[in-house]
């Protein structure tokens, strides 16, 4: 069985965020860059799948500059066999659909059975890459998965997460899956992991490798232009409450009932 | 401009989100002089069409068909491209819930046009429109424009814009064919209703939220008696969801759900980072803790320094007093 993962490197969710001069970038100062936390779902998946297959393969793929090598090699420390990165000047400042593009025509390179995403990829927060990868390659896909079972051969039976329950949805293989917290509990790597990650090949595509129109990725594809950033207003100071416990729990409900007419 | 508007409807009742969704659709046809349609998808569901037009619909697509009974992705996905394609949408609207997002990149896909995620806030200017969306889940906000001339997709996030009536008595256009049974290749089988009679952090007003500090799974329960007469859902941080005390479907923050009710009672959670990402664009915001250096004072509208176990119980007591009063 051919199994994938696409996982984003990304700044950590400790990153504090400033408005670059100009308000046309984000100042992310001293980020640490890591695997997108969604994605490790998505890898943990994908390990987990071929262990119980007894066999097969995991790809890991990313679209990103050559310090999204550091992301693949966590994979492949996790466990993955091996990785593919898509690094091209021209991929660069590519929205959700030039990097679905540049993932789908390097995933139609080979034969696969299931690709693993993450529900989303904390930063950019678009929340839709693993669907426009499973359109532009015309198999199904299903959301926000919190559970899947393998039970039925050539089909996945899944969990996703709706508001208040959860749908079960059964899809054939080939298929995309977008993984939600709940999935399972990704692995560290271990000692030997390590050490045997640094042995396994990273596959490097240009977008020449993937017949790629530099016009349709990159910021020349983008369907939306950024016209600017801000960060959100600061809330305003609030109020901590003196006195007796009783006293302050009375006055809070009379606050919130009189003054902030919220209950 | 034309637009067109996803209206999402369960069991025949239609999501307050929709609502939003076509008065925002609304606002921007008064702006630019456009056309607004919307596109219902489902079974029996003839009667949607009006309340589509009592929120400024003037043309209604109506998917009416076994096949839209349950939401899948692949019918829901070929009914709402259809609609686009007949309409000639110049932008697809989508409310971001659960089904929005799951569809929006369906159809955007198969259009081949841009989806912009999440979108919280929009300005039309000399007819053209920008829209404001969050980024680092609120941390930053980036502004964006579609590229000139070319249909794309937007969602939603829903407890943002208004419901705002503008009644049109809209002309029913049926879709019909949009989809056969073979193009539904993932299947809803079932919808598994989580726990009778508690909201989703997701959908609710009111957000009563526990962290570590509940130090077990058995005290979440004063947290519901709290929530319960205000008409609430429970929430959790991280530090809790990972003990095992609640499931994680109610976890606020970053990687959790980012909401935005008008009333958000944090007890026992100190504020990381993570955890404000995800509630802090909360109308008012209380916090209990007994640590008054706790960061989450920071952003409380009101703050109460003290352990959750006496605050919290007394919380509802008079919550249930003031209710009593009427
Ligand atoms: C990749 C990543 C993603 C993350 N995503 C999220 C996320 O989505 N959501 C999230 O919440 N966190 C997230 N975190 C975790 C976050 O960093 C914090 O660890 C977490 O929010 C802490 O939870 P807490 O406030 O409940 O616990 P603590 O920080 O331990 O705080 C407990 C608080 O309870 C108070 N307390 C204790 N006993 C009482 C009492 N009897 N009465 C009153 N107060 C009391 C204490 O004073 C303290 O302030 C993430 C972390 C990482 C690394
Ligand atoms: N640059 C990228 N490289 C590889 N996978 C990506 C990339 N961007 C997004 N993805 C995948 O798509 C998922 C959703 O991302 P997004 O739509 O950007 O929120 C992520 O969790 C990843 O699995």
């Amino acid at each position: 069985m051919n199994i994938l993962a696409c996982i984003k490197h990304v700044p950590d969710t400790e990153t504090r965020v400033k408005v670059a001069s100009g308000g046309n970038a984000l100042d992310l100062g001293e980020a640490n860059w890591v695997v997108n936390p969604y994605d490790e779902f998505a890898v943990e998946a994908a390990l987990q799948l071929k262990e119980k297959q007894g066999g097969g393969t995991v790809t890991v793929l990313s679209v990103g500059n050559d310090e999204a090598v550091k992301s693949l090699r966590q994979a492949l420390a996790m466990g993955a066999d091996k990785a593919v990165l898509c690094n091209d000047p021209c991929f660069e400042g590519s929205d959700a659909k030039g990097i679905a593009k540049i993932l789908a025509e390097a995933i139609k390179k080979a034969p696969f059975d299931i690709i693993f995403f993450g529900k989303h990829a904390v930063g950019d927060d678009n929340q839709q890459v693993g669907s426009l990868v499973a359109s532009l390659l015309n198999i199904p896909v299903v959301t926000v998965v919190t559970a899947i079972d393998y039970g039925e051969a050539g089909v996945v039976r899944c969990h996703r997460e709706v508001e208040g329950g959860v749908e079960v949805v059964k899809a054939p293989m080939p298929c995309a899956i977008t993984c939600q917290k709940g999935l399972n509990e990704p692995r560290y790597p271990s000692l030997k992991g390590i050490m045997a990650a640094k042995k396994k090949e990273v596959t490097v595509f240009k977008a020449a490798d993937l017949g790629i129109d530099p016009a349709q990725v990159g910021k020349a594809g983008a369907a939306f232009a950024v016209k600017g950033y801000e960060l959100p207003p600061p809330r305003p100071e609030g109020r901590v409450l003196g006195g007796e416990i009783d006293a302050q729990v009375k006055e809070l409900v009379h606050l919130l009932h009189d003054e902030a007419k919220v209950i | 401009m034309k637009i067109l508007v996803f209206v999402e409807q369960r069991d025949g009742k239609v999501k307050k989100a929709s609502l939003e969704a076509l008065s925002v659709g609304r606002a921007l046809c008064d702006a630019t002089s456009g056309a607004l349609a919307a596109v219902v998808l489902g079974q029996g569901i003839s009667a949607i069409s009006e309340a589509a037009g009592k929120y400024g619909a003037e043309t209604v697509y109506l998917g009416d068909d076994p096949l839209f009974a349950n939401y899948s992705t692949d019918a829901y996905g070929l009914g709402t491209g259809k609609a686009a394609q007949v309409f000639g949408a110049d932008a697809i609207l989508f409310a971001a819930t659960a089904m929005g997002k799951d569809l929006a990149p369906r159809v955007a896909a198969r259009l081949e046009i841009g989806l912009l995620s999440d979108v919280t806030g929009y300005a039309v200017e000399n007819g053209a429109v920008t829209y404001k969306r969050p980024v680092y889940s609120g941390k930053a906000y980036v502004s964006a424009v579609p590229v000139a001339g070319k249909p794309y997709a937007v969602t939603l996030r829903p407890n943002v814009f208004a419901a705002t009536e503008s009644p049109k008595t809209p002309q029913v256009v049926k879709l019909e064919n949009a989809a056969v049974a073979s193009d539904v290749k993932a299947v809803v089988e079932n919808l598994l209703v989580s726990k009778e009679g508690l909201l989703d952090v997701a959908e609710a007003d009111i957000i009563v939220s526990g962290g570590r500090g509940m130090k077990g799974p058995e005290n979440y329960k004063i947290l519901e008696e709290l929530a319960k007469p205000l008409g609430g859902a429970v929430g959790a941080s991280r530090a809790a969801v990972d003990a095992g005390w609640i499931g994680h479907e109610h976890q606020v923050g970053q990687t959790g759900k980012v909401v935005s009710p008008t009333l958000y009672i944090a007890c026992g959670i100190s504020g990381a980072i993570q955890h404000l990402a995800g509630m802090s664009t909360s109308k008012v915001i209380v916090a209990i803790n007994k640590d008054p250096e706790a960061p989450i004072f920071k952003v409380a509208t009101y703050g109460i320094v003290g352990d959750l176990f006496e605050v919290v119980p007394k919380m509802t007591e008079a919550v249930k007093a003031l209710k009593a009063q009427g």
